[in-house]
C-alpha cells in the first residue's frame, strides 16, 4: 500500500515537472533564439514574456479543431495522441538520482528501474515515428504526405547509428539498467577528471557521444535535420492540416522527445546525476554558490533600478534565489536536490545546445541528409563499436 | 488475477488485430493492425518473463520492419484494394480447412499438454539479455553466424537488384 502511494506521489510530481518544463522550454527556446538573432523574443505577456506559454495554451485550447473532409478520421485522430503518449512514456524509466531517504521514507528518484531500461527507451523511440507517419498519411494532403514520408525515412535511417552509438558505452557499463548505467560512471581519475563514459578508460566514448548527439538531432526532427517540417518547402510538413489541441500534441511531443534524448544522453555519456568534480572538493556547494551569486546580481540591479518597477520585482527575485540557495544547505533536502540539480544542469546544457544549433545552422538538403547517415555516421558508429569492444576485451575488467 | 486479465486483454487484442489485418481493404489499416499484433505479442512475451525478446520484438518488428512497411505504403501512395468478391475456392475449401485446422490445434493442445504443465507467468527468469547473449555465443553460435551470413546474402541481393543499369 505504501509502495502504491509513494509511486503515485512520484508519478504526480514527475508529470507536473515534465509538463511545466515542456511549457517553459518553448519560452526558453524562443528567448534563446531571439537573443542569438539580436531580437527580444516574447516580452509582452507578463514580465519578460513569462506568461507567454500560458497564453499559448489558452490560444491552442480555444482554437477551432478542424478535420479535413478527405482525411482518414481514425488515423487522423490517433496520430497526435500516439505521438504525445509515446513521447511522454520514457519519463517512467528515467532516473534522476540515487536511492534517498526523505522524511523517513526510503525511495529512489525514479519511477521504475527496468533491467532493460535502455532497450525500453530505444523501443519507444523507434515507435515514435508512427505519430508523424500516420499524421502525414491521414491528412490526405501532399505537403503532409511528403513530410510524413521524409520523417519515416529519416528516422529509420538515423535509428541505426543511434543504436550503435548507444551500444558502445553499454560495453563499458555492462548493464542495460539506466540506474546502474549512471552509477557505473562514479569516480574520478587523478582526483578531478570524472569517469563518465565520454572519458572512461580504456575506451573514451567521445566519438560515440558525437554520433549520439547528431542522431538525436535527427530523431527529434530538429534543425539541421528538420526536413519533415521544412517550412519553406512543405508549409509545416506532417502537421500542416492539424489545429488546436491536436497541433499542441505534436508540439509537446517534439519538446518531450528533446528532453528524453537529452536525459538519455546524460545518463549514457555524462554520468547522469553524478557531479562534475568530487564532493570532497566542494561540488556540493556549487548550486548554493550559483543561486547566491544570481541573488546578489538581482539585488544589485534592484537597488540600482533601470526602470521603476525593477525596484520591487528584482529584490523579490533575489530573495527567491537566496531561498533556493538555502534549500540546498538543508540536510534533509540536500540529498534529493543535489542529484536533481546535477541531472537538470546537464540536461539543461544539452537542451541549450539544441537551441544553439537551431539558432546557427542552416538545414541539410535531403540527399545530403541521407548520404550523411549512411556513408558517414553508420560506418563510423560501427567502427567505434568494434574498437570499443576490442579495447574492453583487451584492457577492461 | 491481474496477470490473467492482462494476458486476456492482449491475447484478444492480438487475435482481433490479426483478423482485422486480413479483413481491412486499405493497406495502411492492415499495417496498423499488424503493428497492433506485434505490440500485443511483445506484452505477452514480457509477461512470460522474456523481457529481452519483448524489447527486441518492439524495436525490430514494430519499430523497424513495420515502419518500412508504412514507408512503402506512403511512398507508393497505395489506395484501397478492390474486393474481387466470390472465390469459390476460398468458400468451399478455405473455410472448412480453417475449421479443421482449429480443431486439430485444439486436439493437440488438449492431449499433448498435460494439465500439470500450465505456464505460470513470472516463473521463467532466464529471459534476460545476459542469458540470451551467453546462449547465442556458446550453444547456438553456429546457427547465429549462419543466420547473419544469410542476412548478408539477402542484403547483397537487394543491392544488386536495386543497382541502376550502367551501359
Amino acid at each position: 500500500m505504501e509502495f502504491i502511494i509513494i509511486t503515485l506521489v512520484k508519478a504526480a510530481v514527475w508529470a507536473a515537472i515534465l509538463l511545466f518544463t515542456l511549457a517553459y522550454l518553448q519560452w526558453v527556446e524562443r528567448k534563446v533564439i531571439a537573443h542569438i538573432q539580436l531580437r527580444m523574443g516574447p516580452s509582452r505577456v507578463g514580465p519578460h514574456g513569462l506568461l507567454q506559454p500560458l497564453a499559448d495554451v489558452i490560444k491552442l485550447l480555444t482554437k477551432e479543431d478542424l478535420v479535413p473532409p478527405q482525411a482518414s478520421k481514425v488515423l487522423y485522430i490517433l496520430a497526435p495522441f500516439l505521438a504525445v503518449s509515446l513521447a511522454l512514456l520514457p519519463v517512467a524509466v528515467l532516473p534522476f538520482g540515487p536511492d534517498v531517504e526523505i522524511f523517513g521514507i526510503h525511495t529512489s528518484l525514479q519511477l521504475t528501474d527496468l533491467n532493460i531500461g535502455v532497450l525500453f527507451l530505444l523501443a519507444i523511440s523507434s515507435l515514435g515515428v508512427y505519430g508523424v507517419a500516420f499524421a502525414g498519411w491521414a491528412s490526405n494532403s501532399k505537403y503532409a504526405l511528403l513530410g510524413g514520408l521524409r520523417a519515416s525515412a529519416q528516422m529509420v535511417s538515423y535509428e541505426l547509428p543511434l543504436a550503435l552509438a548507444v551500444a558502445a558505452p553499454l560495453l563499458l557499463a555492462n548493464t542495460l539498467s539506466l540506474r546502474e548505467l549512471a552509477q557505473s560512471q562514479a569516480g574520478y581519475y587523478l582526483g578531478w577528471i570524472p569517469q563518465w563514459n565520454v572519458f572512461k578508460l580504456p575506451a573514451p566514448q567521445l566519438v560515440s557521444y558525437a554520433i549520439f548527439l547528431l542522431a538525436a538531432f535527427a530523431e527529434t526532427n530538429r534543425i539541421p535535420f528538420d526536413l519533415p517540417e521544412a517550412e519553406n518547402e512543405l508549409v509545416a510538413g506532417f502537421h500542416t492540416e492539424y489545429s488546436s489541441l491536436k497541433f499542441a500534441c505534436f508540439f509537446m511531443a517534439e519538446y518531450a522527445n528533446m528532453i528524453t534524448s537529452c536525459a538519455f544522453g546524460t545518463l549514457l555519456f555524462l554520468g547522469g546525476w553524478l557531479p562534475l568534480w568530487p564532493a570532497e572538493k566542494g561540488s556540493d556547494y556549487l548550486p548554493t554558490a550559483l543561486f547566491l551569486t544570481a541573488g546578489l546580481l538581482a539585488m544589485y540591479h534592484g537597488l540600482h533600478p533601470a526602470r521603476r518597477k525593477d525596484r520591487i520585482t528584482l529584490p523579490v527575485v533575489a530573495v527567491f534565489f537566496w531561498c533556493m540557495a538555502g534549500a540546498f544547505l538543508i540536510p534533509a533536502l540536500h540529498q534529493v536536490l543535489l542529484p536533481v540539480f546535477w541531472f537538470g544542469f546537464k540536461v539543461g546544457f544539452l537542451l541549450f545546445a539544441f537551441m544553439w544549433v537551431r539558432g546557427t545552422m542552416p538545414r541539410f538538403r535531403y540527399d545530403q541528409l541521407m548520404a550523411f547517415t549512411w556513408k558517414v555516421l553508420f560506418p563510423v558508429a560501427m567502427l567505434n563499436l568494434l574498437v570499443t569492444g576490442l579495447l574492453v576485451a583487451l584492457f577492461g575488467g | 488475477m491481474v496477470t490473467v486479465v492482462i494476458f486476456l486483454t492482449f491475447a484478444i487484442t492480438a487475435v482481433a488485430c490479426a483478423v482485422n489485418l486480413v479483413v481491412q481493404r486499405h493497406p495502411i489499416s492492415a499495417a496498423v493492425s499488424l503493428i497492433g499484433v506485434m505490440g500485443s505479442l511483445a506484452v505477452i512475451y514480457l509477461q512470460l518473463g522474456a523481457e529481452f525478446i519483448a524489447a527486441v520484438q518492439v524495436i525490430v518488428y514494430a519499430g523497424a520492419i513495420m515502419v518500412l512497411f508504412v514507408f512503402v505504403i506512403l511512398l507508393l501512395n497505395a489506395g484501397a484494394e478492390r474486393r474481387t468478391g466470390h472465390s469459390h475456392v476460398a468458400r468451399w475449401i478455405g473455410i472448412p480447412s480453417l475449421g479443421l485446422l482449429l480443431m486439430l490445434l485444439g486436439f493437440f493442445i488438449r492431449n499433448l499438454a498435460p494439465a500439470s504443465e500450465i505456464v505460470r507467468f513470472g516463473d521463467f527468469a532466464e529471459g534476460t539479455p545476459k542469458n540470451i547473449g551467453r546462449l547465442l555465443f556458446t550453444g547456438y553460435l553456429l546457427p547465429f553466424e549462419i543466420t547473419s551470413v544469410l542476412i548478408l546474402v539477402a542484403i547483397l541481393g537487394a543491392i544488386i537488384l536495386a543497382r541502376k543499369e550502367t551501359d
